[in-house]
């Protein structure tokens, strides 16, 4: 199969006022890749995500996803990417059938196609017992694997996840993570903001942020030779430490 | 003790890290009690009238123009016949039609007397009565002028005295009911939100599992409130005496000392709200809507409690606002003390007390 | 069209799942239409009479009697010194005191003339003016008694001109004030709640982030939008109609002029507050923000709309500003409407000055809302 790029970014700026957020990175996604995007808090990972999900529009630089212009075309992005932020994002007043089927709405799927989605969700999800309960009621890992799920409802193109495993337990971590690798053999392709170096391993390729420039970008297995370390996490601390 | 102040530090630092809603808090105060004190007020002039004179005479346009110059009325329009009467008053401008008889000057010289019927629009009746009364009084001294050859026996002339407001100026009613207004809905809904607030958000029970006691939690978050709604109360009391000429005759030290009081009793009323709701929109509904309409209605701010429907005189005691525009007006203009408004700072004591031991007791239960 | 359904689908769900907010939104609104319609009034009645007799006569005592009498007074007390009836209006007590002097008998007979002293607690200036002119009317009334009996026929050839003027109230004979007021009130019920609950409603979903998360689907402006506020649109009618329901049932507030004409009306004002609304949430970041600006406009609406206090006697500057209120507009509207069945022509000024601040708040509402920063 042909390798081809979904997100091509090149000299992307983010400034607040005198504040450089994320300063002319470069990098390139390919489909049904997961892609890690690593960084310390503050580095500029969710501001540079926010620019390719067409929710901040970027100083300068370019910047292609899924084949639109986040410039020209944020909408056509909006279409062809599902997104999950680090905050919980469902209705906590609305039961879970109800998240979903708005969620389904909004992206226009049809009645049908809302119902099959569903019914396949919630047993992907084993949340049959509780479809008719409110999400507030929900543990917060369940709260989390359903809005990974909500993110995928109008099969998009790429899933961007920033920071989805923030305050989760390790088994809840662990089945999320087989999701993710779920979705992308299913040829999505995985854009995940972290901060947790041991889920960095799971990537099929890493960038790595310090201070708004991407200071390394490869296999973690690759990085690790080139920095000659036995953890992703080492490779973090000797990068962080410049 | 020591932890209690880096408490209080935090709710300053959160207080004074917002700009914009510190701009809100100070200059929202300022800007309505400059907007009211100057704009509102409850006497009625300038009211635009019609005029159907049948008669059109030398008595009738002497009439028209005392009318005219008076100021009361402004805008008089000269109608034709009576159905335009209707169309005037649809279009809502004109408040009355004055309509003189047919041959008005010779009656009132053969007959002794003529007749002008004054129709009002009183859809608005408080305007629609005093125009009645200010057209009469107009009236009434026409008569006597036209009279003055002839002595009238018997008469008993009143001579009133106005106490306390010898002109009459409505703004010695407005400017206490406006900072009262000011006073209590500021700090009964910054206390209420900033606490339902961190309920919300999840940090109350992080500040509820510290070493701190819950009513120390409370306590701290309200200090800044009381620290802002002071330096509100100061600006307010400064603004209306520089500005609006509102005497202080009793003592300034009291003013102050009765205002901390009224704020407390807010804030706590604040707290009490906070206690009973979960989401800050409940908190908000409750204290915007539920406390905005009834204090500005029933605390006698525009309209006289002595009026209000006995079952509604009643209501209006259990509203602090009510006893703190009593003392307010006590103290600025008949000036005078405690031995007289005892009775008012008691309730006004009785009540922060009452606000106080409840949300104590509602935070217990809920802990348990 | 569809994706619009879903968002008011969405949002209806959560108004009526909100058990403490429903009540709130509702029942909180016609229970203080019920009982503040009742609060407000003009009027000055039951007001606290007190006189000082130096005189004692019969003459002295008649004329305490009218006062008695008039239903606009309640006696309490009889002072003994100007003294003890002073510090009595320094407490509160009293409200008028009457002081009739010495000799007030004999010299009514004697010099044909004698004076009366009154003296109105004047703190509300309106209300002692009132009061000063019941007191006129009750003495002139008794002065007339007084000729009338005491007329010697020498008298008799100096009959004065009289100028008489006889009043008439319309659309509201009795001149009664809740037919004046429930309208307004309605007004103001109606305007808050749609203000704060479309104020509230976006700056809360960007508080708890719901927000960033619709702003990454591909859903247009006008869809959110619109979406957003209809079902506040409906909440609004839904609560006019409930307390028009209330007016005529309850007070009696006749309804003269067309309903159709009141709904249309109606309709657009709600959409000003709306937008009113959707802007303040665009220019916020929480919730406790949004309240402050919508608290700070609310107030100025209500006390310049000429609901409570008359627009005509305010400041020509003043007056101008009142141009900027929306809350004025209906007010006047309503009560044309429902008291005097004014037409679609008589409230054109009005209509044509709410549809342009509809369009004026929708399109800065519209433009303020940012999906991107």
């Amino acid at each position: 199969m042909k390798q081809t790029n979904v997100i091509k970014v090149e000299n992307l700026t983010k400034m607040f006022g005198d504040f450089t957020a994320v300063n002319a990175v470069s990098f390139e996604v390919k489909k049904g890749e997961i892609f890690g995007f690593l960084g310390a808090n503050g580095a500029g990972k969710t501001t540079a995500m926010k620019m390719l999900i067409g929710i901040s529009t970027p100083t300068s630089g370019d910047a292609q996803v899924a084949g639109f212009d986040v410039y020209k075309n944020p909408d056509d992005i909006k279409k062809n990417i599902g997104y999950m932020s680090q905050k919980f994002a469902l209705y906590d007043d609305l039961t879970v059938k109800e998240n979903i089927t708005f969620f389904g709405g909004i992206y226009g799927l049809s009645r049908h196609q809302i119902k099959e989605k569903r019914c396949q969700l919630v047993e992907e999800l084993g949340l049959q017992e509780v479809v008719n309960e409110l999400v507030s009621s929900l543990p917060l890992g369940w709260k989390q694997k359903l809005a990974f799920s909500v993110a995928l409802l109008h099969d998009p193109k790429i899933i961007f996840l920033d920071e989805p495993t923030g305050g989760v337990d390790p088994i809840t971590r662990r089945q999320f993570w087989e999701m993710i690798y779920k979705t992308a053999h299913n040829g999505t392709t995985v854009f995940v903001t972290t901060h947790y170096m041991d889920e960095a391993e799971y990537c099929d390729r890493v960038s790595i942020m310090v201070d708004g420039k991407i200071e390394a970008l490869d296999s973690p297995k690759k990085l690790k030779e080139h920095f000659n370390v036995a953890s992703m996490n080492d490779v973090f601390l000797k990068l962080a430490r410049g | 003790m020591k932890r209690f102040i880096g408490f209080i530090k935090k709710e300053f630092y959160h207080i004074f890290r917002d700009k914009r809603s510190l701009f809100i808090l100070f200059g929202m105060p300022i800007a309505q009690i400059m907007l009211f004190g100057f704009a509102i007020t409850n006497e009625i002039n300038n009211v635009d009238i019609a005029i159907l004179d049948k008669s059109k005479d030398v008595t009738t346009q002497e009439i028209i123009n005392k009318i005219s110059s008076s100021k009361y009325f402004s805008n008089k329009q000269l109608i034709e016949n009576e159905a335009e009467i209707a169309s005037v008053f649809k279009k809502g401008k004109v408040k009355a039609v004055l309509i003189f008889e047919n041959d008005f000057s010779k009656k009132l010289i053969k007959e002794n007397k003529a007749t002008i019927q004054i129709i009002t629009d009183a859809t608005d009746p408080n305007t629609a009565n005093t125009i009645s009364n200010f057209t009469n009084s107009i009236l009434h001294n026409y008569q006597q002028e036209i009279n003055k050859d002839i002595k009238i026996a018997y008469q008993i002339i009143p001579q009133t005295q106005m106490a306390y407001n010898a002109e009459l100026k409505s703004v010695f009613m407005f400017v206490p009911g406006v900072m009262t207004i000011i006073l209590m809905l500021v700090s009964a809904m910054m206390t209420s939100i900033s606490i339902t607030k961190e309920k919300e958000l999840g940090t109350m029970e992080i500040l509820l599992v510290s070493p701190l006691k819950p009513f120390q939690v409370i306590i701290g978050k309200v200090v800044p409130y009381i620290f802002l709604s002071v330096i509100n109360a100061i600006v307010i009391i400064v603004l209306s005496i520089f500005i609006f000429k509102m005497p202080v005759q009793g003592s300034l030290i009291m003013l102050g000392a009765e205002s901390i009081l009224f704020i407390i009793n807010a804030l706590s009323l604040g707290i009490l709200i906070s206690t009973f709701s979960e989401t800050q929109q409940t908190a908000m509904l409750v204290s915007f809507m539920g406390l905005l309409l009834p204090v500005m209605l029933l605390s006698g701010f525009i309209f006289p409690i002595s009026s209000l429907p006995n079952i509604l005189q009643i209501i209006s005691t259990i509203i602090p606002a009510t006893w703190y525009i009593i003392i307010l007006k006590g103290i600025m203009l008949k000036g005078v003390g405690l031995a007289i408004l005892w009775k008012e700072t008691l309730i006004l004591l009785g009540m922060t007390v009452f606000f106080m031991a409840l949300s104590i007791k509602k935070y217990k239960i809920r802990l348990e | 069209m569809k994706i619009i359904g879903y968002i008011i689908q969405k949002e209806f769900k959560q108004i009526f799942r909100n058990k403490v907010m429903l009540p709130l939104i509702f029942i909180m609104p016609l229970i203080q239409l019920i009982i503040l319609s009742n609060a407000a009034t003009f009027e000055v009645k039951n007001i606290k009479f007190s006189y000082i007799d130096q005189d004692k006569t019969s003459f002295s005592r008649a004329l305490i009697d009218k006062f008695e009498a008039s239903t606009y007074f309640n006696v309490i007390t009889d002072f003994s010194s100007s003294k003890i009836a002073n510090s009595a209006m320094l407490k509160g007590e009293v409200d008028v005191i009457l002081e009739i002097p010495q000799y007030f008998e004999r010299d009514l007979l004697k010099d044909k003339k004698t004076d009366l002293s009154v003296i109105i607690n004047a703190i509300d200036g309106a209300a002692a003016g009132v009061e000063n002119v019941y007191i006129i009317q009750i003495v002139q009334s008794f002065n007339k008694n007084a000729q009338t009996n005491l007329m010697q026929p020498s008298d008799l050839k100096n009959m004065p001109k009289s100028i008489l003027s006889i009043p008439s109230f319309w659309y509201n004979k009795t001149l009664n004030y809740k037919t004046f007021m429930v309208p307004g009130i309605l007004v103001l019920l109606v305007t808050m709640i749609t203000l704060f609950l479309s104020g509230m409603n976006i700056v809360r979903e960007k508080e708890i982030g719901t927000l960033e998360q619709m702003n990454v689907t591909p859903i247009k402006k006008h869809q959110f939008i619109i979406g957003k506020l209809f079902p506040f649109w409906v909440l609004g009618m839904l609560l006019l109609t409930v307390g028009l329901i209330i007016a005529r049932v309850l007070f009696n507030v006749p309804m003269v002029g067309s309903p159709v004409l009141m709904y249309v009306y109606t309709s657009i004002y709600i959409l000003v507050i709306l937008g009113m609304g959707l802007f303040i949430s665009n220019f916020t970041d929480t919730q406790q923000q949004a309240m402050f600006i919508a608290w700070f406009f609310v107030v100025i609406f209500i006390l310049m709309s000429g609901l409570f206090t008359p627009i005509e006697s305010m400041p020509q500057w003043a007056q101008h500003l009142t141009v900027f209120n929306p809350i004025k507009f209906y007010v006047e509207v309503m009560r044309m409407v429902m008291l005097k069945g004014s037409s679609f022509t008589d409230i054109l000024p009005q209509f044509g000055k709410t549809f342009l601040y509809a369009i004026v708040m929708n399109g800065l509402a519209v433009w303020s809302y940012k999906k991107t920063s």
